[in-house]
């Protein structure tokens, strides 16, 4: 008797079974005759050859192949239409012994993706990417891609793609090619045995360099989808052949895998204390601050609003600065227009005693309007029992509300009396502190000398603070 | 008579029901000793078959199958010419 042994069976890096329905666990999801199903066996047949099944990060995308991982007995991540790069560079970055590969269709990575894999290419990240290429959109039904050939006809170009109306079949290994990081680009396809031979030679040459730590790599695999193109399988597998490698010519676009230098290892993070440090945070170190009490709960909800140039932000910025200084847990989020200096801001601010669910305060329990706009744009949202402080005589009668206290001042006017209208913010933070009693004056002192560094002004605000504590003991009205 | 003729070089076994009858290894093999049944499987396809006699063992079935495990190819064991995967990459 002869003696014969396996030459080729399934490799160990699939499952054993599908798992994804009870019935047909021993198949794909894919069409007969459908480039995917070829391409898996390419990756796995690496992974089981370069031995490093374990290591495998598998991103799949969105598109017939997004159950790739169902397949693959890697570890596995399932990503958002066209973002398998991103999460590829997350997972490369935060794992860096792992083996990860993108695995995306032409429309998850040429036409939603695009941006994605143009900047993963471009920062070379040190990935694989595998880059189907069928010319449609084949999960959704056949919608015309950014690869579809000119001419062909799909669901979204009825009447042939046009360049005038869709532009020309991108050609994405070239576009990469004109970048600066990228190792290793090839296009291959699926169009005959000897096309398919020569696709496993580059899939596992792709897969090889991250494992030898080189850059990023990417191969494109012109890829039948017999179902969409309505073709049967061997009919689908000459158009790749004859049709698409004609538009998309076969070769290596790019191969610096013999003098490209291993990539760094990238440097560890700083310790989570150092953070502050090396933000240049403030946390009042160095400082004789009491940190207030975490107990009773206090949650304060501020929304500051103004025109640009009124201190709004910076305003803000004081309040957070001396809640950090305070112990307490602070947001600051500034929102203004695209005008910046003439247009309306307001910025959010939170401080707390628990944990922030959101930096966003849509419903104050402090208004602080600068102006009569940002209070009409706001009365109406501050919390039962809150607090509005008006920069003016007297609020319009139209604003008024019964539920909440009012201090209308009028706090430019009071700052010119200082030294200068600017400081108004100021003025109106002193009265505020008065009123509310939200944080010590050492604090806020504190955070004074941490935001602003002329002396002449540090000065003013000091006494623009006091001038707005002053009005405040004076003048406030309350609502009934 | 069978005796006097030489081994074949290879075999493969098709998992009928696995196969999908895309008839991509049909297509592919050069010595033409595959092709789809007239039977049908569970799943309703025309799976593959291999009558038994005239495989050299290639492997270019196995690679533009598109299912996992649908063919197993084995290949006779020559002792120069072991079964290293490589060897028949190079061969095509
Ligand atoms: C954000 C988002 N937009 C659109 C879709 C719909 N969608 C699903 S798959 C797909 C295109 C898939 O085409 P391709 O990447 O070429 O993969 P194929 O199915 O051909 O393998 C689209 C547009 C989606 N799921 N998510
Ligand atoms: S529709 Fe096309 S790409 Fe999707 S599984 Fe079927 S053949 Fe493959
Ligand atoms: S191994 Fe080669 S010769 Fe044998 S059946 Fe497959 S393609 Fe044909
Ligand atoms: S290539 Fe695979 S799925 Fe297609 S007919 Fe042959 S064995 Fe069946």
């Amino acid at each position: 008797m002869p003696e014969y042994q396996v030459l080729h069976e399934k490799a160990r890096s699939f499952y054993p079974r599908y798992t994804r329905k009870a019935e047909a666990q021993h198949q794909t999801h894919y069409c007969p005759g459908c480039g995917h199903g070829v391409t898996h066996k390419l990756i796995a047949r690496a992974i089981d050859e370069l031995g490093i099944q374990d290591r495998v990060v598998l991103i799949s995308p969105v598109g017939c192949s997004v159950f790739a991982y169902y397949y693959l007995d890697v570890g596995n991540v399932q990503v958002a239409h066209g973002r398998a790069p991103a999460a590829a560079t997350a997972v490369k970055r935060s794992r860096p012994d792992s083996i990860v590969i993108s695995y995306q269709g032409d429309g998850d990575l040429a036409a939603i993706g695009s941006a994605e894999i143009l900047h993963a290419a471009n920062r070379g990240e040190p990935v694989t990417v595998f880059f189907i290429n069928n010319a449609i959109y084949g999960m959704t039904g056949g919608q015309m891609a950014p690869t579809t050939l000119i001419g062909q006809k799909s669901t979204t170009s009825p009447f042939g793609r046009s360049i005038w109306n869709e532009g020309y079949p991108l050609h994405v290994c070239e576009v990469l090619a004109a970048l600066e990081a990228p190792v290793y680009l090839e296009r291959v396809a699926l169009g005959n045995s000897k096309q398919v031979m020569a696709a496993a030679k580059a899939v596992r040459r792709a897969i090889e360099n991250q494992v030898r730590g080189l850059g990023f790599s990417l191969v494109e695999i012109l890829s039948p989808c017999p179902t969409i193109w309505k073709k049967n399988p061997v009919e689908a597998q000459r158009w790749v052949r004859e049709e698409m490698a004609k538009v998309y010519p076969l070769g290596v676009f790019r191969d610096r895998t013999k003098e490209a230098e291993p990539r760094p290892a990238p440097a560890p993070p700083p310790a989570l204390g150092d953070l502050p440090r090396i933000l240049e945070i403030g946390d009042g170190a160095g400082e004789a601050l009491p940190p207030l009490p975490k107990d009773p709960f206090a949650d304060h909800r501020i929304k500051i609003a103004g025109f640009g140039g009124q201190g709004v932000l910076m305003l803000g910025e004081v309040l957070a600065e001396a809640g950090l200084a305070a112990g307490l847990e602070v947001s600051w989020l500034p929102s203004y227009g695209p005008e910046m200096r003439s247009g309306t801001s307001n910025c959010h601010v939170r401080l707390s005693t628990r944990a922030i669910d959101s930096p966003l305060v849509a419903h104050p329990t402090l208004l602080l309007a600068l102006n009569e706009p940002s209070l009409r744009k706001f009365s109406a949202t501050v919390e039962p029992g809150g607090w509005i402080l008006y920069n003016g005589d007297q609020l319009p009668a139209d604003c008024a509300r019964q539920d909440v206290h009012v201090a209308a001042i009028p706090f430019t006017r009071l700052a010119d009396r200082v030294g200068d209208a600017r400081a108004g913010n100021m003025v109106m933070l002193g009265a505020l502190l008065e009123i509310t009693g939200l944080l010590p004056e050492a604090h806020i002192d504190y955070a004074l000398r941490r935001k602003v560094k002329s002396e002449r002004w540090l000065e003013l605000d000091r006494r623009a603070l006091a001038a707005g504590r002053e009005a405040a003991r004076q003048g406030v009205t309350h609502a009934s | 008579m069978l005796e006097d003729r030489k081994p074949d070089r290879g075999f493969v076994e098709i998992d009928g029901e696995e196969c999908k009858g895309c008839g991509l290894c049909v297509e592919a093999c050069v010595p033409r000793v595959l092709r789809l049944a007239e039977s049908l499987n569970r799943y309703g396809y025309h799976p593959a078959v291999y009558d038994g006699h005239g495989c050299n063992g290639c492997g270019l079935c196995f690679f533009v199958c598109p299912e996992p495990g649908a063919i197993r190819v084995f290949k006779l064991a020559a002792p120069e010419r072991g079964a290293r995967p490589e060897a028949a990459l190079a061969a095509v």
